[in-house]
């Protein structure tokens, strides 16, 4: 770590796994080496007052390393899906994306869950652990052969690693683009019925539990599935589970005239399913928020809806949808950052996510109630494709540190 | 040379241009009843026309209609083309075929360079749902949807409604619209843009639509779109003013549907003594092409007194010249017409 002048964070609001702390934070040396009430003397010195100091965000499961877009929306690490051209699924590959972001973003490369992704011969997944990996993912896929499937979650459980898994039973899902139902109907989109997920999270749920592995579902969208992951939970088992902000914030309506920015995977759902995943978020069920940031450009989004590619640039936007539901009294800010930062450290066993001593300092400086319009054409990701282009919305990221280094946004 | 006031109905609409202000026909969904009136309307003169031996007017003449068919077809390519030069339009058809325009920037490409060629209405068959409204917004001229996917086939639709009117009418019963007529469709459902175009048509004309396919060729949720959903075909034929048949659509489907052709037939195929269950003046409709054999029998399809089919391929090209007339009327500045839309 280069060295840098100490500096330290005056008059904040510190949002700290106690709760929110009113003082100053310092860096030094790349480390959060003081909070709360100490004596600020020396160094660099900001004052925040009427903003908060949060921990960096944690984004699990984005498809493209995009700095621009990540610090844009306060992402001080992501873990990158192994969905890359070529699959993470070499050590070789792990290592050198290991080193990609450095020095001002970290990327925790997910190692393939299978060779080329195809669910069907597991990968060197211990060797990939040795060069950085954090975590298996099945992909954009689930894994259809349950046998293949049970002996990935014995394996990643022996070697202590979460198993990030895609929920959608494949043979249900086929070609669908979308959620079965009304609208689907109408427009005459390809269907899946919306119980693929359930059914996929039950059958990961029991082979999960013979093989004791961690379990974590990348996304977790519909009402029964949810059902499923909150009793698995109450009987003490091992999982934990993500959404998107597209998830809790849009339903199947957004599809309409055939915008391809609304093609996600899995496909937004029903609006009941969207307040599910909202009530799942207060109660705790729905462990952590990501940004699921795949960018996509013109090639691969204008197009029928039906040839695009499925995705959205979520980036920017992660931290402002989130703080959306503090302002609809959902929950409170400090859950606001377990879901982004927190939860998500602890998912991938890093040393961040939360403001303590010690901790690597991946600081951001976050006015809560800053308006600004979410503009398509105008973001800092690599592609504009959003579902959320024009609206308004609230909450910006105004200074942000990794490792102690401010980094310009 | 086809003003609306020759319109024997013209009371029913607004007035010039109001009549139809669209500049695209992308879908029934996008038309109030009073435009399905209009355009069932504005096509009965070219029926008569259709019905002489000198088929021809200059309306449109000067006009390049370009037919871009990204899916194969033959009747409904046919349709257009012949309907353009009836009219007088120079008509151009370009087949390309789905491995040649696989994906990409092609569509978009292929929508600028027809609008650069000066085309003044482009008629587009294509296999992904929604994709000729993504064409329509690329270009200047008007843009017809002659099937989307399976979304839909709105001159199909309309084509159905004029061919059911018409031969009610010729039966003697006014027909203004369809209410208190129980229409049956039956078939493949699910792949179907014929079947949503159809039910959006007849519905918006006061008709009761009951579907009827095996559940996994039934679309979820089509209940809310104001249809009775049927799994028994005898009950459905209960009380039945129209009876029309779809093919099974093997070449969209994924996976097996249905056990077999012939199982199917047991089951879902019209045949005469299934028709006999029905009313006895029971009118029976089919967009075709025809599986015959599989989901309605010979000696059903060519009754004289109670299949309409071929009156339907009749229709289609009258429905097509009406559109083609009424979406190039604001460039051609025919009267009253001449605001944009």
């Amino acid at each position: 770590m280069k060295k840098t002048a100490p500096v330290t964070i005056c008059n904040a609001t510190l949002v700290t796994p106690d709760g929110l702390l009113e003082g100053a934070l310092r860096m030094e040396g790349g480390r959060i080496t003081a909070l709360g009430d100490f004596n600020a003397d020396g160094g660099n010195s900001i004052d925040a007052r009427g903003k908060l100091v949060a921990p960096g965000l944690v984004d699990v499961g984005v498809f493209a390393i995009d700095k621009p877009a990540f610090h844009f929306g306060g992402i001080t690490r992501a873990a990158l899906m192994p969905d890359q051209s070529p699959p993470l699924d070499l050590p070789s590959r792990v290592s050198y994306i290991s080193k990609s972001g450095k020095p001002d973003f970290w990327v925790h490369p997910l190692a393939a869950a299978t060779r080329g992704l195809e669910g069907r011969e597991i990968a060197e997944i211990a060797l990939m652990r040795e060069a950085g990996a954090r975590g298996v993912a099945t992909g954009r896929q689930w894994i259809g052969d349950s046998g293949v499937m049970l002996r990935l979650l014995q394996y990643a459980a022996m070697l202590d690693m979460p198993v990030i898994a895609h929920a959608e039973d494949a043979a249900l899902v086929g070609e669908a683009v979308a959620t079965a139902g009304e609208y689907a109907t109408r427009r005459g989109l390809p269907s899946a019925p919306v119980e693929a997920e359930a059914i996929a999270i039950a059958r990961d749920l029991a082979l999960a539990d013979m093989a004791g592995a961690r379990l974590h579902f990348r996304q977790v969208t519909t009402r029964a599935g949810l059902d499923l992951v909150r009793r698995a939970k109450a009987s003490g088992q091992r999982v934990t589970a993500g959404v998107t902000p597209a998830h809790f914030m849009l339903s199947d309506l957004a599809t309409a005239e055939f915008r391809t920015f609304a093609r996600l995977s899995p496909p937004l759902r029903s609006e009941d399913d969207r307040h599910a995943v909202r009530e799942a978020i207060a109660d705790g069920t729905i462990d952590l928020v990501s940004s699921g940031h795949d960018p996509r450009g013109p090639e691969d989004k204008r197009l029928p809806f039906s040839d695009a590619e499925p995705g959205m640039a979520g980036a920017e936007t992660l931290l402002a949808m989130v703080l959306s539901l503090v302002r609809d009294e959902m929950i409170e800010i400090t859950r606001a950052f377990e879901l982004v930062s927190t939860n998500p450290a602890r998912l991938l066993g890093v040393e961040a996510g939360s403001l303590a001593e010690g901790h690597e300092a991946d600081v951001v400086l976050v006015d809560p109630e800053k308006p600004w319009v979410i503009q398509s054409s105008k973001m800092a990701a690599t592609a504009g494709n959003t579902p959320f282009d024009g609206q308004p919305t609230q909450g910006r990221v105004t200074a942000l540190w990794k490792g102690g280094v401010a980094v310009e946004i | 040379m086809t003003p609306s006031d020759t319109s024997p109905h013209a009371a029913r609409y607004p007035a010039g241009g109001l009549a139809f202000p669209h500049r695209d026909l992308l879908g029934i969904g996008q038309l109030e009843r009073h435009e399905i009136l209009f355009l069932l309307d504005e096509a009965e003169q070219w029926v008569a026309l259709n019905r002489q031996s000198a088929k021809h007017v200059d309306a449109l003449a000067g006009l390049t209609i370009i037919n871009a068919f990204f899916e194969n077809s033959t009747r409904t390519l046919l349709s257009f083309e012949i309907a353009g030069k009836r009219l007088g339009a120079d008509v151009v058809n370009m087949h390309a075929a789905q491995s040649s325009v696989k994906k990409g920037e092609t569509l978009i490409d292929t929508a600028i360079t027809l609008n650069a060629m000066r085309a003044d209405a482009i008629v587009i068959r294509h296999w992904s749902s929604g994709a000729t409204g993504l064409i329509a917004d690329k270009v200047d001229c008007p843009v017809l949807n002659a099937g989307d996917g399976q979304h839909e086939h709105p001159t199909q639709g309309l084509l159905d409604a004029l061919a059911l009117r018409n031969a009610l009418r010729e039966r003697g019963e006014s027909a203004e619209d369809f209410t208190g007529l129980n229409i049956v469709i039956c078939g493949d459902i699910l792949h179907s843009r014929v079947a949503r175009s159809n039910l959006l048509c007849l519905q918006a004309l006061g008709a009761s639509v009951r579907l009827c396919a095996p559940p996994a060729l039934m679309p979820v949720g089509i209940e809310a779109m104001g249809a009775e959903v049927f799994h028994d075909f005898d009950a459905a034929l209960d009380g039945a003013d129209v009876v029309m048949m779809l093919r099974l659509q093997t070449e969209r489907m994924s996976g097996q549907f249905i056990p077999s052709a012939r199982e199917y037939h047991h089951l879902y195929g019209l045949t005469k003594a299934r028709l006999e269950k029905a009313k006895k003046d029971t009118l029976v409709m089919h967009p075709g092409p025809m599986n015959r054999g599989v989901e309605i029998d010979s000696e059903v399809a060519d009754m004289i007194d109670r299949s309409i089919i071929t009156r339907q391929v009749e229709m289609g090209v009258a429905i097509r010249m009406a559109c083609l007339d009424v979406l190039t009327r604001r460039a051609r500045g025919v009267d009253g017409w001449e605001e944009a839309a």
